[in-house]
């Protein structure tokens, strides 16, 4: 205990390490990732996403031009997002808020 | 142990798990003791399979390389690095250079922010709360380099076979070497706490004792077995880069469970010099050689895990599904010793025992089946 004495005082007067959560929210970090979405003016429903996608949360339907996405599914992996040759798929690095239901995304083309 | 001796109230059975405080994955232990002494020690497992064998031979097996690396939440990186060494011997992919100092360091990353887990968990199981806080909070700049690098603070993804997905460029080889040196310094400041003091000393010395010559008879790997004084790790082996960077272990002869304590604090700096050895020897070049066969025919991995050596077996069969991946984890091996750590000493013990083998039950529960053959 003596040899972690000079630390506990130090830290005693110290900033916390930790801030306080519902109240102040720390900044995203600029490589974080976090939930995704679909342009579709870019997308040409290849269904490339869906092939390498891991946890199988992506589904194209081609023939109804829509994206369907599973964020509770989702790994963040990204490979959908390096393996898109329209880069139509953007991330953002806000992470997906949590739900009383696995809600599921839709995106259609208009 | 007879079942008549303690029916007879001879002994007393204390049942301990699957849920105790103690404990930070379910396993269930029967302590058989008289008065506060430990007789014997019957452990039981099965209370958290996931069934993830069966799950390798469903997906493709591109895509488990993402399973593997949810076997075990805080090594994962190596489990994911493991399975793509297995399936490129399997289809003869040869792995760039570069790519394999880099899977050196995402793993010595892992290894790190593992270590740095169980010396909190450690210290909170004897007791010493404010070393507990002191080491997450050192872990939290790993974790925050790892968000701020790869974008995920424990989840890397960063494998697939034939190399690495990712690179570490210029600006991203600084964060770390800066990261790491506050990480440095930081751990520096607790080696007097980690060497003398004396609480910690009187909590863990003596205790939990694993003889020399039973360790390896009894098949321990890890810190288990370096802290009984035993030369044994899978990176002397020189997979991936090891043998280019030049490795000794580290060993401590106490046979107790602070010995296993100081190896893991003493691998704490010697992950911190392997990183910033793999980042000044790097060379330049591809980091991913893509394949292009389907694996088949059978081979195994063996790498070292935070907590002693991890195995793979795959067998594939010329489609994008595998007929058989068997993962063996370093907790499934260093259970039997962890009975004979418990024989002899008293119940106030028990939760310093059990911390000093890092348990890590979820990833070693798997399911075996065993045919009677008729005879």
């Amino acid at each position: 205990m003596p040899e972690m004495l000079k630390e506990i005082l130090k830290n005693l007067f110290s900033q916390p390490a930790t801030v306080i959560y519902p109240f102040e929210k720390p900044e995203p970090l600029p490589k974080t990732r976090g939930a995704l979405t679909w342009d579709m003016n870019r997308c040409d429903l290849c269904q490339d996403c869906e092939r390498v996608c891991p946890s199988m949360a992506i589904k194209i339907y081609p023939e109804e031009k829509k994206v369907e996405y599973q964020p509770f599914k989702c790994l963040f992996c990204f490979l959908c997002i390096d393996n898109c040759m329209q880069q139509a798929i953007t991330n953002s690095t806000a992470v997906a808020a949590p739900g009383y239901e696995k809600r599921v995304e839709l995106f259609e083309t208009k | 142990m007879s079942d008549s001796e303690t029916s007879q109230n001879k002994y007393t059975v204390i049942p301990f798990g699957p849920q105790h405080p103690v404990l930070p994955e379910p396993v269930h232990l029967r302590f058989i003791v008289d008065e506060d002494k430990i007789i014997d020690v019957v452990p039981n497992l099965g209370y958290v399979h996931r069934g993830i064998e069966r799950g390798c031979e469903l997906n493709d097996y591109k895509r488990n390389i993402y399973l593997c690396e949810r076997v075990c939440g805080i090594c994962n990186y190596i489990h994911g690095m493991t399975y793509s060494e297995a399936i490129e011997k399997v289809t003869d992919t040869e792995v760039p250079v570069r790519a394999k100092y880099l899977r050196v360091i995402w793993s010595e990353l892992g290894r790190l922010q593992s270590h740095l887990l169980w010396l909190g968990l450690f210290a909170d199981a004897v007791g010493f709360e404010s070393l507990f806080m002191q080491v997450w909070r050192d872990r939290e700049v790993i974790l925050t380099l790892n968000e701020k690098t790869n974008g995920h603070r424990i989840h890397l993804e960063t494998n697939v076979i034939g190399g690495c997905r990712k690179d570490i460029d210029e600006s991203l080889a600084m964060a770390y070497v800066e990261d790491l040196s506050v990480v440095r310094e930081r751990m520096e400041v607790l080696r007097s706490v980690f060497y003398r003091d004396s609480a910690l000393k009187a909590k863990c010395e003596g205790k939990g004792i694993l003889p020399k010559s039973k360790a390896s008879f009894l098949g321990a790997v890890g810190p288990t077995i370096r802290g009984s004084g035993i030369k044994q790790d899978t990176r002397m082996t020189g997979y991936e880069a090891y043998g280019a960077l030049g490795f000794e272990p580290i060993v401590h002869e106490g046979e107790d469970a602070y010995s296993r304590m100081l190896v893991r604090y003493d691998e704490v700096f010697q992950s911190l010099d392997l990183i910033d050895k793999a980042l000044k020897e790097m060379p330049d070049g591809p980091v991913l050689n893509k394949n292009t066969k389907f694996p088949d025919g059978t081979a195994i991995a063996r790498s070292e895990q935070p907590r002693g050596e991890l195995f793979y077996y795959v067998e594939g069969n010329g489609t994008n599904k595998l007929n058989r991946c068997k993962i063996r984890t370093p907790t499934a091996a260093n259970i039997p010793p962890l009975v004979l750590m418990l024989i002899g000493n008293e119940i106030p013990d028990i939760p310093t025992i059990i911390h000093s083998i890092d348990p890590c039950i979820s990833c070693t529960e798997r399911f075996v089946q065993v045919q009677k053959e008729a005879s």
